[in-house]
């Protein structure tokens, strides 16, 4: 059996297991740390950096960093919260997020995570990018201008051989999400339900099904993101 | 003291706004104790004769007119209030953003499915007529915006909130259900 330590986040005692990535010991010890390429027992990321916690004065990615015995780990405070925003707000304008007519909307951790920091208004410049949709797949959309390249899909929707469904293509400003037509074409229904369940937005979408839920019970209409994990308080971007 | 004067207006919006605005039902009696309208379609008042306190505007800049009216609201408001998806980031009119002016117009005029015959490709080109802007702009890109209430409408219960705070003075505290994107 491995290492037990013994760590604190926001003065909260917790433990866990050493070598373990923070994010996860965390949840288990009723920690939120909000999260969106971070998939737990699949290799992380650290792309989108939304878990940014500060340990011993550092500024580090949650799920990218193992817990060591006796650090202090500083996570909901108004700095973290503020830079979490931002990042949240810098997603929004940086792929064209139009929530109203989203199948995801009221589903998407993205948004989600807007409703618990209350972002009102980006405070940066709306990029209003050109991007494509690929619809060619029979079973699934994706939608390119929501890809907030957290690369869950390319790290965990594979076929029986392993190979990935979906990549990245171009660096920098010209990168974007793509999808093997070939084996797109043939992706079964389940493997297409799994591909839009782990998009944290709505890039990628089943077809034929859609706006099932009604509005004011879908899944962040009542109960704010990370609520499973820690009772956060509603009203206040998730101050405590 | 006399009441504080609201004005209102809708842009590149479809309405829906001003609906929800309507959707707090009898508590419109109460608002109209706490606030005079002026110019707002609501009331059909179509000019400014009086500076405003509160102006509240929905839908965003998609055309010169749209920029003009916002320009005026700014002059004769203290407050102005971005409501709504449109009036915040564009909302589904600003869906057209990323593709040249060129080639939505070709689409809608001439080249679309449902397109009648225009073999000499006529697009709309009155004098009368606001100029098309390159691209659908959210309010504050435009003025100085004070505060932002999103949502694909709005709840009502937001607006009146958001209203009875800021004519009353009181700390607005808003509940997680009222806050949407859609």
């Amino acid at each position: 059996m491995s290492e037990k330590i013994k760590f604190t986040i926001d003065g909260k005692q917790c433990e866990g297991e050493k070598g373990r990535y923070l994010v996860d010991v965390a949840a288990e010890n009723g920690v939120y740390i909000p999260v969106l390429c971070h998939w737990k027992d699949v290799i992380p990321a650290g792309s989108c950096r939304i878990c940014t916690v500060k340990i011993n004065g550092r500024f580090v990615a949650a799920c990218t960093t193992p817990v060591e015995d006796g650090c202090n780990v500083e996570n909901n405070t108004p700095e973290l919260q503020d830079i979490r925003k931002a990042i949240v707000e810098m997603l929004f304008v940086e792929g064209n997020h139009f929530c109203p007519s989203c199948e995801k909307s009221g589903d998407c951790d993205l948004q989600g995570l807007g409703y618990l920091y209350q972002m009102m208004v980006p405070r940066f410049p709306y990029a209003f990018e050109r991007r494509e949709l690929d619809a060619s797949s029979p079973k699934i959309f994706l939608e390119k201008n929501r890809c907030i390249f957290c690369k869950r899909c390319v790290r965990m929707i594979k076929d029986e051989k392993g190979k990935s469904y979906f990549a990245f293509k171009g660096r920098g400003k010209d990168l974007e999400i793509s999808m093997d037509k070939t084996i797109a074409a043939n992706i079964s229904d389940e493997l297409a339900q799994k591909a839009m369940d782990i998009c944290p937005v709505g890039a990628i979408l089943k077809k034929e099904v859609g706006f099932a839920t009604p509005i004011g019970q879908r899944k962040y209409d009542n109960v704010p993101i990370g609520a499973d994990i820690e009772n956060l308080q509603k009203t206040n971007g998730g101050k405590k | 003291m006399s009441k504080p004067i609201v004005a209102t207006a809708s842009l590149a919006g479809c309405f829906g706004c001003h609906m929800s605005l309507l959707d707090i039902d009898e508590r419109i009696l109460k608002l109209i104790e706490l606030v005079d309208f002026h110019k707002s379609p609501i009331n059909d008042i179509k000019t400014f004769t009086k500076q405003c306190d509160i102006g509240i505007i929905e839908g965003g800049c998609c055309n010169t007119e749209n920029v003009e009216v916002l320009r005026e609201f700014r002059k004769n408001c203290k407050i102005l209030i971005s409501l709504g998806e449109c009036a915040i980031m564009g909302g589904l009119p600003a869906m057209r953003n990323g593709i040249p002016v060129r080639e939505c117009l070709e689409e809608a005029y001439c080249d679309g499915i449902t397109v009648g015959e225009n073999t000499e490709r006529i697009m709309p080109n009155d004098e009368e007529l606001p100029i098309i802007l390159d691209k659908v702009y959210p309010l504050h890109e435009i003025v100085k915006i004070d505060y932002y209430l999103p949502g694909c409408a709005p709840r009502a219960d937001l607006i009146w909130e958001a209203v009875v705070a800021l004519v009353t003075g009181n700390e607005l505290n808003i509940p997680y259900e009222l806050v949407k994107f859609d």
